[in-house]
């Protein structure tokens, strides 16, 4: 069995929420808020959403999108802000840009829903990020496995989704390693290609085991 | 450990959490305890017994200890002028009214100075709950020490003459612990979202056999084989049982059902007498509202209670953080609720529960469910998740970790 020249190392994260000094009571100062607000926030709001929801298949994709829909009752724009696939951003300014543009383009067609008060304020909040490795470290595909069935939810999520931010990479830690580790450019492709906005952290992982399997049975 | 720390109650270990949280949560918090093996941690409230902030403790400082963090627990004493000028602090940071009585700010700070000479306060990382111990940051050594205050109540509109007294104090901390975003406040020092939780291994919350849970049915006159609407709550005026009472009168012109109103406080407190009185009022002699009003010893009672309903009702008017909601979602309950205090935290509309915002959409919602049985057993599948994810005493832990870590690497601010 092929052995990598530098192992996969395991990191778990955790995140703190921070709650920032702003809210949006209307479409208007949301869209103003989301200028504004931090990147922290921005992937609060999507990335982390996600994560915190995994377990959420059916209709739910971030915090803006559910705000919409349960605040201010807009169903056509929470579709479209859900719709917003966060695997296709490298950066975080493309999103913050998109989400703006989304908002704009539905209050240019609907000018007096930037003043409709909503049930429930939107809290901008922040998360900051608390990395510790789990001090495994897998070296051959089938250390890997091992350690891939043994790994929580945070840790999934972390070198699934958050590493396309720090690769800045439409990829992940896994593909990463398969292809430059191991060089199993097909088993990198395939993983790629999971898609975790449509299943739970528990289901991409199961994909992912079921590839892994796959590729040791070959 | 001194004669003042408090050991728990109850010992429950990391590992009896494992088949419910699962043991990659539980390596998780090993790695992260790990990190923080041998550091010091103090825990200050004003109680050791009663409410939901000892309750919390009891649990947390033998998983803390497990873990290989040294904490300890301290509880602030005072006498009854003291508990009264905290009890008005409190009623007015909730938004009710505030009669100031000569002296009240320099009893408060001198039974803080008494308190602050109790108790030694050199841990590295102090956390100091709710308002009646505040004043204690005065007691904050040099050094690289991290103070944090975990703050349970709803500050969204308090009384300024309060706050404004309070407020100093607070900002004197490296950071404040909300339990909602909504209940936090504009401070100049970082704010956290931090969720109160909910113990799975708690009379309240454990499995319970469904023969339990039928004797309890029969003990209180339910019908299980009919649909059950319960709601648990003080009877208090804003929890707003009668509203209860008349979302389901709606229901029942389309539905067989029955409800349920369990709760305590009726015999010590007047007005939750006086609500009694209306409640019983309202359902005007129904065979089919069942008004329970339960003694403080009753967790296994409102578990079976829970347990042995159809649809879980929280139409409070107002609400701390209402954690009625995470104990029902915990037993995959369909939760209809109110937006208001921390309940939209917990119930994600349509996805983890119904939320409300008046007697009509309340009735209409539990309604909806009572006829789409299958979308009722998928929000309380996905509510349970999210209680998992978020409002266990496990998660509370690790964020408790996570905070340390990150005021560790960023030092004090």
């Amino acid at each position: 069995m092929k052995r990598a020249d530098r192992p996969f190392e395991f990191f778990t994260a955790s995140y703190i929420t921070r709650i920032d000094n702003q809210r949006a009571q209307t479409l208007g100062e949301l869209r103003n808020g989301l200028e504004h607000c931090s990147d922290a926030s921005i992937f609060y709001h999507t990335f982390q959403s996600l994560g915190r929801y995994h377990f959420l298949t059916e209709g739910f994709s971030n915090d803006l999108a559910q705000w919409v829909l349960a605040s201010l009752n807009r169903p056509r724009l929470a579709e479209q802000l859900g719709a917003l696939d966060i695997r296709g951003y490298v950066d975080l300014g493309r999103l913050r840009h998109d989400l703006i543009s989304t908002v704009e383009e539905f209050l240019h067609l609907h000018p007096k829903a930037a003043e409709v008060e909503a049930f429930e304020p939107f809290y901008f909040c922040s998360s900051a990020e608390v990395l510790v490795p789990l001090g495994w470290e897998a070296w051959t595909l089938a250390e890997f496995r091992h350690y891939l069935e043994r790994i929580g939810h945070a840790a999934f999520h972390f070198h699934f989704l958050v590493s396309r931010l720090r690769l800045q990479l439409q990829s992940n830690d896994f593909s990463v390693w398969f292809k430059d580790g191991l060089g199993l450019d097909r088993l990198a492709r395939l993983t790629e290609r999971i898609d975790i906005t449509t299943d739970t952290i528990d289901g991409a992982k199961a994909r992912l085991l079921k590839l892994v399997d796959r590729e040791l049975a070959a | 450990m001194t004669p003042s720390t408090l050991t728990a109650s109850r010992l429950m270990q990391l590992d009896d959490y494992a088949p419910i949280i699962g043991v990659q949560e539980v390596d998780d918090l090993r790695a992260l305890a790990g990190r923080l093996a041998g550091r010091t941690v103090q825990m200050v409230n004003s109680t050791a017994v009663g409410g939901g902030v000892a309750e919390i403790l009891n649990r947390v400082i033998p998983l803390m200890q497990e873990l290989g963090l040294v904490p300890r627990w301290d509880v602030i004493t005072g006498g009854n002028d003291f508990f009264e000028i905290t009890k008005a602090f409190h009623n007015a940071l909730h938004g009710g009214p505030y009669e100031s009585r000569p002296h009240d700010f320099e009893t408060f700070l001198a039974y803080s100075e008494q308190n602050r000479r109790r108790f030694p306060f050199d841990s590295e990382f102090t956390v100091i709950h709710d308002p009646q111990p505040l004043a204690l940051i005065d007691a904050r050594p040099p050094g690289k020490n991290h103070w944090l205050w975990r703050c349970h109540i709803d500050l969204s509109h308090p009384n300024l003459r309060v706050w404004d007294f309070l407020r100093p104090f607070v900002c004197r901390y490296d950071g404040a612990l909300f339990s909602s975003p909504s209940f936090s406040r504009q401070l100049p020092i970082p704010q956290y979202l931090f969720f109160p939780c909910i113990d799975p291994l708690s009379d309240k919350n454990r499995e319970l056999e469904p023969c339990q849970v039928e004797e309890v049915a029969q003990r209180f006159g339910i019908d299980t084989d009919r649909p059950v609407l319960t709601q648990i709550s003080r009877f208090d005026r804003l929890k707003d049982p009668v509203g209860v009472i008349h979302a389901y009168q709606i229901v029942k012109r389309y539905a067989d059902c029955q409800l349920v109103l369990a709760g305590g406080s009726a015999t010590d407190d007047p007005e939750g007498a006086e609500v009694l009185v209306e409640v019983r009022k309202a359902a005007a002699n129904d065979p089919d509202v069942h008004i329970i009003d339960l003694p403080p010893w009753s967790a296994i009672e409102i578990n079976a209670l829970q347990r042995a309903s159809t649809i879980v009702i929280q139409k409070s008017l107002r609400e701390g953080f209402g954690l009625t909601v995470a104990e029902a979602l915990w037993k995959k309950k369909a939760v209809v609720a109110s937006a208001v205090g921390g309940i939209p935290a917990q119930v994600i509309h349509k996805h983890t529960g119904m939320l409300a915002h008046s007697v009509e959409g309340t009735a209409y919602q539990i309604r909806f469910l009572l006829s789409h049985p299958s979308l009722a057993q998928r929000l309380g599948e996905q509510g349970h998740d999210h209680v998992l994810e978020h409002f266990l005493i496990t998660s509370n832990v690790r964020r408790y970790l996570a905070l340390f870590l990150h005021h560790d690497s960023h030092g004090r601010s």
